[in-house]
């Protein structure tokens, strides 16, 4: 096959691949060995895909690559148009590298319903690979609505104490969100004619809609809305510490790692693609939450008394920070949130998988239950190191790069800013530090602990591959960055020219 | 007819007067040999009998739609139009009726109910329902009407040994009484303001000059009967009870075939009589049954009871397309009523299977554990409640979509965020009987029978229907654009249609 042909249908396989795996899994028996091995050649099948894109990505151009658009139907006009640019590109592969880590991580901690757990998760890495390739606002908003249900079925089937109660108000909240978003989406469509995305964002950028100048600020907010909940910015972030402390490991792993992205991926794509006037002006007061979300998510984290809660609080840390990036409409706060995105993905999604790891052995997450681990599980503590400096920000390790670059922007972009943002640095070493130094130095506090032991074959597969990829973003960011910054300039360019507009004036 | 002078063949049906109804001729001729055969069967044995014959009385009715649709036009003295949009609702009807017919075999012999009749009221009442969706006079709509309302009355009460039911077919009969009373008066008024009722006449006559205040009058009234049967609120309050009283294969066709009948007269009174001055009623119509069914269902433990709410407020999204612009309006209400019917009645289908004799597992607390005594059932149940959510690749998700929007289209953003928010807050309940089903252990041991064939056959029926509108609507879509399109613009060619009776001609007998 030539590389034209599959280069546009990669990106149907990519998406559609785990969605075949899962449905293929329900005819087998329920022999979970079977399934296991099953959904793990799935996934890695769906990484190695997807190593395509960034293989044959053209990194000098910021338009949409391995683009398909087929008309799925006609009326209302609804394209199947998929495509990705430099934003997307690294977000699909993270999506694919984390699944198999996550088939590995619950290969031994799953075994009541093994079948439907695998079968889940592989619908839900179709839903979230979707949601990232989609050019079309329908499909898009499709695979956003897809991605709720077995996620919250995977907290709700598969989680601890609490897990309905967690289930249904993750699901609550982002789906009563999400409405007004269909709202808006409703309307862009009803004065556009049309779902494409770039076909939108053409006709808006022109002035061709009469009605838009009134209606503009309520549909950035009917999709800033819809985002914020998913990222969670504060004040909307109730769900998350009960939908982390709640999931199994591997659904902590999707959920820090890739379904808050689709918040901020969906800012930075749709909020500022549609509305860059309305970005601008509504800009200082989503920077205040961000910076408020920042510190206070960090300095709620470090009361936290339990592992998971701490490392689900600093997620609304670290996405303060990205969200803080994006407004920051500067070239290096937009790197540094994409780059925060992806590296966020990997430290967290690695720090959860090592929590899991504790929680299998001693069934709870409090950090009182622990101390002096490192004498009987000296990888593990290793392990838990490094994932702990790369989330801290070490450089070297890949939350360095990121974080540098949004507080430059932040700065560029209003100094005090910068400085405040900028001391989420020092939160974020203080409570993993800390919290690292409760649970693995010392003596052995709990006798129990004295004879666990460390990571299994599979736990370190499943880990390592994380602390490795977190090594290489920090000592090799370009490799990142480089196909990032074309599509973050293009992300640009109307900001730019409202700037001068202004200026003109 | 030769030996008839020449101008009685002007007045008698022509052979394709019978074509534009054949599929109501089958449908009685069916109904007529269940019953005549009812007495001479073997009453255990002769149960599966009679109902694979009505079972097979659809689907020969089902085809006889072609025919059908092949004669488009006017029929029996301009009473009955064929037009895409009653082939719509022929099909749409017929088909419902043959799926809750699959799955009535089980029900009736589990709940030892014997009686063919059963399967003879079912057809019967397709009858009237299927000749609603056709009727353009208003005498004839309200015959039709009754026809299918009688059948349901008696239908709700058959679980004849439960007091429940009794007493829910007796209500339904009480109040539904009251609303066809209602639309009669309503048909009467309209008489009187425009000296007839044929629809298309009512249209002109009205389109002629200033509105008269009878001809308000009238169409409320006909709302207020129409609004009955569809379950709207304020009109809503008999749901419920009769719901949870009648057996659970007639409330899945209970909800949704008298529904769609309903809806297709009131497209047709709406959007041909065009009169806005409605707009307001139908837009109060709309808030409140998304808002009222939404709310109540949430507070609800008995599975039948919640979705006697659901389906009030389903009406309410339903309204919300009459609200908006006719064209996109129709179609999208059709598009609606179609993947309504598909969910609605493979809900129900697994709730009748599940209620077990003398439906006894109805409360949500009996769903317990389901996901795991029968995956084969939760599964079934599962896409179906995801459907009336509205999430992707159902055709539940469309069918919102296609009602909101078509409300965005015509500026009713005030409807569509009550509609928006109502769709979030719905969410709710239909996922607490998923929560139910999977993510809770079972506390009491609820017996979880086989699924038979037939059965199987049901559901199979409704999910593939389901999934089929949720990622290709674009066939049943384009169909009810272009048949809506026809009944918007020209309702009935001009030559055809008598001199309407004027005023002064009318004398009191």
């Amino acid at each position: 096959m030539r590389t034209d042909d599959l280069s546009s249908f990669i990106l149907t396989l990519v998406t559609f691949t785990p969605l075949v795996g899962g449905v293929l899994l329900m005819l087998f028996p329920r022999r979970d060995r079977d399934i296991r091995i099953f959904a793990l050649v799935i996934s890695l099948l769906t990484f190695v895909l997807s190593l395509h894109l960034p293989v044959h990505f053209h990194r000098e151009h910021a338009e949409f690559r391995f683009q398909i658009d087929k008309p799925w139907v006609s009326v209302p006009n609804i394209h199947y148009h998929m495509g990705i640019d430099g934003i997307s590109l690294w977000l699909v592969v993270l999506t694919t590298f984390l699944t198999p880590l996550c088939v590995l991580i619950s290969w031994k901690s799953i075994h009541e319903r093994a079948k439907e757990f695998f079968i889940i998760l592989l619908i839900l890495e179709t839903a979230l690979i979707g949601v990232f390739t989609s050019l079309d606002l329908f499909l898009f908003y499709f695979f956003w609505e897809a991605t709720l249900i077995p996620m919250a079925l995977l907290i709700g089937m598969f989680g601890h104490e609490r897990k309905v109660y967690a289930a249904v108000k993750f699901f609550m909240y982002t789906m009563i969100a999400s409405v007004f978003m269909l709202a808006a989406i409703l309307w862009l469509y009803a004065h556009t004619g049309s779902f494409d995305f770039v076909t939108i964002r053409e006709q808006l950028a022109s002035g061709a809609v009469p009605k838009f100048p009134a209606a503009a600020q309520w549909l950035f907010l009917g999709f800033f809305l819809a985002f914020a909940v998913k990222v969670p910015l504060f004040p909307f972030h109730t769900w998350l510490p009960d939908a982390h402390v709640e999931a199994p490991t591997a659904g902590s792993v999707l959920l820090a790692g890739v379904l808050l992205k689709m918040g901020t991926y969906g800012m930075l794509r749709f909020n500022l693609g549609l509305f860059p006037e309305q970005s601008r002006q509504n800009a200082w007061w989503i920077m205040i939450l961000a910076l408020i979300g920042i510190i206070y998510g960090a300095l709620v984290a470090m009361v936290q008394p339990n592992m998971k809660k701490l490392i689900a609080y600093s997620s609304v840390s670290h996405l303060g920070v990205v969200v803080l990036g994006i407004f920051s409409f500067t070239q290096a706060g937009l790197n540094g949130a994409m780059f925060v995105m992806l590296a966020h993905g990997i430290s967290t999604g690695g720090l959860f998988m090592l929590t899991g790891v504790l929680h299998e052995r001693r069934h709870t997450y409090e950090i009182t239950e622990f101390g002096g681990l490192a004498s009987p599980m000296p990888v593990y503590a290793a392990s838990y190191l490094v994932m702990v400096l790369a989330s801290a920000g070490l450089p070297l390790l890949n939350g360095f790069i990121g974080e540098f670059l949004v507080f430059t922007g932040a700065f560029q972009a209003r100094p005090v800013y910068g400085i405040l943002a900028a001391t989420g640095v020092i939160w974020s070493s203080v409570y993993l530090l800390w919290m690292y130094q409760r649970v693995f130095y010392g003596k052995v506090t709990h006798l129990v602990n004295s004879s666990l032991s460390d990571l299994s074959g599979f736990e370190k597969w499943a880990v390592w591959p994380c602390a490795i990829a977190a090594l290489v973003m920090g000592v090799a960011p370009i490799m990142w960055l480089s196909a990032i910054d074309p599509a973050v300039q293009a992300a640009l360019r109307p900001f730019v020219q409202v700037a001068s507009r202004v200026v003109g004036q | 007819m030769t030996f008839l002078p020449a101008a009685y063949s002007q007045v008698l049906p022509q052979s394709a007067d019978y074509i534009r109804i054949l599929p109501e001729i089958i449908l009685s001729i069916f109904g007529m040999i269940v019953m005549v055969l009812e007495p001479l069967l073997d009453k255990e044995t002769g149960q599966r009998v009679l109902g694979w014959i009505a079972f097979f009385g659809t689907l020969v009715a089902l085809g006889a739609t072609w025919p059908m649709a092949q004669a488009p036009g006017l029929a029996f003295w301009n009473t009955v139009q064929v037009d895409g949009f009653s082939v719509f609702f022929h099909v749409l009807i017929i088909a419902i009726a043959a799926v809750v017919i699959l799955s009535s075999y089980e029900y009736m012999s589990v709940q030892k109910i014997r009686a063919g009749e059963y399967y003879a009221l079912i057809l019967f009442g397709t009858v009237g329902m299927a000749l609603m969706s056709s009727a353009v006079e208003l005498v004839l709509i309200f015959i039709a009407l009754e026809i299918s309302s009688i059948a349901s009355y008696v239908l709700t009460g058959f679980r004849r040994h439960e007091a429940i039911s009794a007493e829910s077919s007796l209500k339904y009969f009480l109040l539904g009484s009251f609303a066809t009373a209602f639309f009669l008066y309503g048909v009467a008024l309209m008489f009187g303001a425009t000296g007839s009722t044929n629809i298309s006449l009512i249209s002109r006559a009205l389109g002629a000059g200033p509105i008269p205040v009878l001809a308000f009058a009238a169409v409320a009234l006909m709302f207020v009967g129409l609004g009955f049967k569809v379950a709207a609120a304020p009109f809503h309050v008999w749901t419920p009870d009769v719901y949870e009283g009648a057996p659970a294969p007639i409330v899945g066709f209970m909800s949704t075939a008298p529904k769609a009948a309903a809806f297709a007269v009131l497209l047709r009174i709406v959007f041909v009589i065009d009169i806005h001055a409605i707009f307001w009623v139908i837009w109060i119509a709309a808030g409140l049954s998304m808002t009222l069914g939404n709310i109540s269902a949430m507070v609800q433990s008995n599975v039948k009871r919640l979705l006697a709410y659901s389906s009030i407020a389903h009406a309410g999204y339903l309204l919300m397309a009459f609200a908006a612009a006719p064209e996109l309006g129709t179609s999208a209400a059709m598009f609606y009523l179609a993947s309504y019917a598909a969910m609605n009645v493979g809900a129900f289908a697994v709730v009748s299977h599940f209620a077990n004799a003398g439906e006894r597992y109805v409360t949500l607390e009996d769903y317990e554990g389901l996901g795991r005594s029968s995956p084969l059932l939760a599964a079934a149940l599962t896409i179906f409640l995801l459907s009336l959510i509205g999430i992707p690749i159902t055709g539940g998700f469309f069918a919102k979509f296609y009602v909101f929007s078509a409300a965005v289209k015509a500026n009713l953003i005030g409807l569509t965020i009550i509609g928006v928010l109502n769709s979030g807050v719905g969410a709710y309940y239909y996922l607490r009987i998923i929560v139910m089903m999977y993510m809770r252990e079972s506390r009491k041991t609820v017996p979880v029978m086989p699924v038979p064939f037939t059965l199987r056959l049901a559901l199979f029926a409704c999910i593939v229907a389901t999934i089929y509108l949720g990622i290709s609507p674009q066939g049943i879509l384009q169909y009810a654009q272009d048949s809506a399109q026809a009944l918007v613009q020209s309702p009935i060619p001009e030559d055809a249609l008598p001199t309407p009776v004027s005023a002064a001609d009318q004398s009191v007998p």
